[in-house]
């Protein structure tokens, strides 16, 4: 904790508060009927995404999942282009073709939410390719959560980033459901670490919620990855506070489950405690970057609903054929 | 122009001098090297045919031998590319599409539009196809249609060993995703082929014979019955138009359309099954945009709707053979 420079601990709460201010906007506004189609919000989760991107810059590249809106901010892709593109609109990141499920930046090194379980993991093997044949020190991070981490892409990635030696991390992000269904009874082993040495690379476990246990696990794999010591896998245990998409009544959960993750371990006021506990930050300081984050989202949705809708002619552009 | 090597020769030249001239060209694939991690020699396959042969000894690691794990390996080809590298990857025999296709269409043939126009995607997928090896249901098929159905995709069919070098060329060049198919039976074809590289762009069709009668369109191995036919019914002076698309995405619609719009008939030679095909492709494209031309019904010729059977007696009488094309050819004259 006491490495991170008042700077850097500062830019770790917004990061955070950005993804949580966003993701509950999202969740009031597609209860409005303002957003078309499916939204799958990472709130719960911001931990997880800042403490591993924390760590990379815009040579590093990330590969993330259907709820990848968190991975998006973490990773610098522009909040105001991200609102427009859920709206499915023309100023949207991705001109209002891809959506929510498909937010992606390049030039951020973000490849991309993706809309298939699993589907990140074996890209991720390309980022790290690319690194090692360039001789480049950068790293490929696979986000993916417990239900994509019994895919059979993301299992033979694993295989093929050890027989390759390739600078990769998979990250799992278990939230305990994969859609409806438990990781307790679809996954088929106690502790993701013992899968990690059946790949033979390193495998470790972090509490999700708390931002520096992320941080400093994550910050060990990537140093590995970065010095050619090949691939390594993280388990975020961590907790959605939405459900798998929104509309999802949860009933699969437990009574009060969500309620007591949100009193008790709440990723945004365990980090407010710690760090002013620690006399590292002030409250008031936390307090301005809220103020600050909530007139951002504020904007963000202004900004979208204001916007226009992609032009007809946009249907048949970006396509590699014509006809 | 004299020197005269195979199709399997004309693909090795093509990978070769496109590593030389572009560092970021790689190959991936199983066995395209063969013995990577045995006690014994490296390079000992050059691949399952030995297309790729002797690529390990001039580029060294950038010819990389994979797990037997499609997904994993084609979408490390799809992700490369996404991140500037040009990898050619080989899924050996097409028929293993199934166990790789999401990384294929859903993720490299839609990185493009879904991401608003900010990726390329310059991955090629090398991969045989056809039937005529005995290689039975699970190593046969021509699975082309599958690919052009897919938007996002380029698909390109050589039918010669000229064509194989020039428009494998372009297909490394080319900034988007691009199957490219090889037909196993054509490997050991010899024709002229320049020493030199050149390209052949996508979506130009090649007038193998010319003529007023009719017009035949053919794709892949099937090109080469065609144009026997062709050579044969013009001593009847029964004159056929032959046209090999080369790409089937993109599609040389005007090329055909001219055709049929001289010939007023067509048949249409495809090795693959008969729905949703090409066949079934390019006889929509004669009925909603050259009706008016059509001087006779459309006629196809293409495998059953089966999958492909082991015994040569069956696998024979399977593949479309030219006295099948003769037929119909035959058959829209009447």
């Amino acid at each position: 904790m006491s490495e991170l420079s008042k700077e850097q601990l500062l830019d770790a709460y917004r990061m955070m508060r950005t993804i949580r201010d966003f993701e509950v906007r999202v969740h009031d506004e597609f209860a409005k009927g303002g957003i078309p189609g499916f939204v799958h919000l990472y709130a719960g989760q911001e931990a997880s995404a800042t403490g591993i991107c924390m760590h990379l810059n815009d040579q590093d590249r990330i590969a993330s999942t259907h709820r990848g809106h968190g991975h998006c901010i973490a990773k610098g892709v522009d909040v105001i282009e991200m609102m427009a593109e859920i709206y499915g609109k023309e100023t949207g990141s991705c001109k209002g073709k891809g959506g929510s499920m498909h937010i992606a930046d390049l030039d951020k090194g973000m490849l991309g939410a993706n809309g298939i379980v699993g589907g990140g993991p074996p890209l991720i093997c390309g980022v790290g390719l690319t690194h090692k044949m360039r001789k480049t020190d950068g790293v490929g991070i696979a986000f993916f959560g417990d239900g994509a981490s019994n895919q059979g892409t993301t299992l033979e990635s694993m295989n093929l980033a050890t027989v390759w030696n390739l600078p990769c991390i998979f990250v799992v992000e278990n939230n305990g459901y994969a859609e409806a269904t438990s990781s307790e009874w679809s996954v088929s082993c106690d502790n993701y670490a013992d899968r990690a040495a059946g790949f033979g690379m390193p495998g470790s476990n972090c509490d999700g919620h708390d931002f520096f246990a992320v941080y400093e696990t994550a910050k060990e794999a990537i140093a590995r990855a970065r010095s050619g010591g090949g691939p390594s896998f993280i388990e975020v245990k961590t907790n959605r506070y939405y459900g798998h998409f929104e509309g999802d009544a949860q009933t699969y959960r437990a009574d009060k489950e969500v309620e007591k993750v949100k009193a008790e371990r709440d990723c945004l006021d365990m980090f407010r405690k710690k760090v002013t506990d620690a006399n590292l930050l002030e409250h008031s300081d936390l307090d301005q970057i809220d103020k600050e984050i909530a007139a951002l989202i504020d904007e963000s949705v202004k900004q979208a609903e204001a916007a226009n809708e992609p032009s007809a002619e946009n249907l048949l552009t970006d396509v590699y054929v014509s006809y | 122009m004299a020197r005269k090597i195979t199709y399997q020769q004309a693909i090795n030249e093509a990978l070769d001098q496109e590593m030389t001239r572009d560092e970021s060209v790689i190959l991936m694939g199983l066995d395209i090297v063969g013995g990577t991690g045995s006690p014994g020699e490296m390079d000992a396959w050059g691949g399952v045919l030995g297309v790729t042969k002797g690529l390990y000894g001039k580029h060294g690691d950038r010819v990389m031998d994979a797990p037997i794990s499609e997904s994993s390996y084609i979408g490390a080809a799809v992700g490369a590319a996404a991140c500037g590298m040009r990898p050619v990857a080989e899924l050996m025999f097409v028929d293993f599409l199934g166990v790789c296709l999401d990384q294929i269409y859903n993720q490299a043939g839609k990185f493009k539009y879904m991401f608003g126009g900010k990726a390329e995607t310059p991955v090629v997928i090398r991969a045989m196809y056809g039937a005529g090896f005995r290689a039975a249901a699970q190593h046969s098929q021509s699975l082309y249609s599958i690919f052009t159905h897919l938007p996002g995709l380029k698909v390109v069919l050589p039918s010669s060993p000229y064509d194989a070098k020039g428009l494998l060329i372009q297909s490394i060049r080319d900034n988007d995703p691009v199957i490219f198919l090889e037909h196993k039976m054509l490997y050991t074809m010899e024709g002229e082929v320049p020493e030199e590289p050149y390209t052949i762009p996508f979506g130009e069709a090649n007038i193998v014979r010319e003529g007023d009668d009719v017009t035949i369109v053919a794709f892949g191995r099937m090109v080469g019955l065609a144009a026997e036919v062709a050579d044969k019914l013009a001593k009847e002076g029964i004159s056929c138009d032959v046209i090999d698309p080369r790409t089937t995405s993109p599609l040389d619609e005007e090329s055909i359309l001219e055709s049929i719009e001289n010939t007023g008939r067509l048949v249409v030679v495809d090795e693959s099954n008969p729905r949703c095909s090409m066949a079934s492709d390019i006889s929509e494209l004669a009925v909603t945009k050259a009706f008016s031309s059509l001087k006779a019904g459309v006629q196809t010729v293409t495998a059953p709707h089966t999958p492909v059977p082991f015994s040569p007696a069956l696998e024979d009488i399977y593949i479309p053979t030219p006295d099948k094309i003769e037929a119909a050819v035959r058959a829209v004259l009447k």
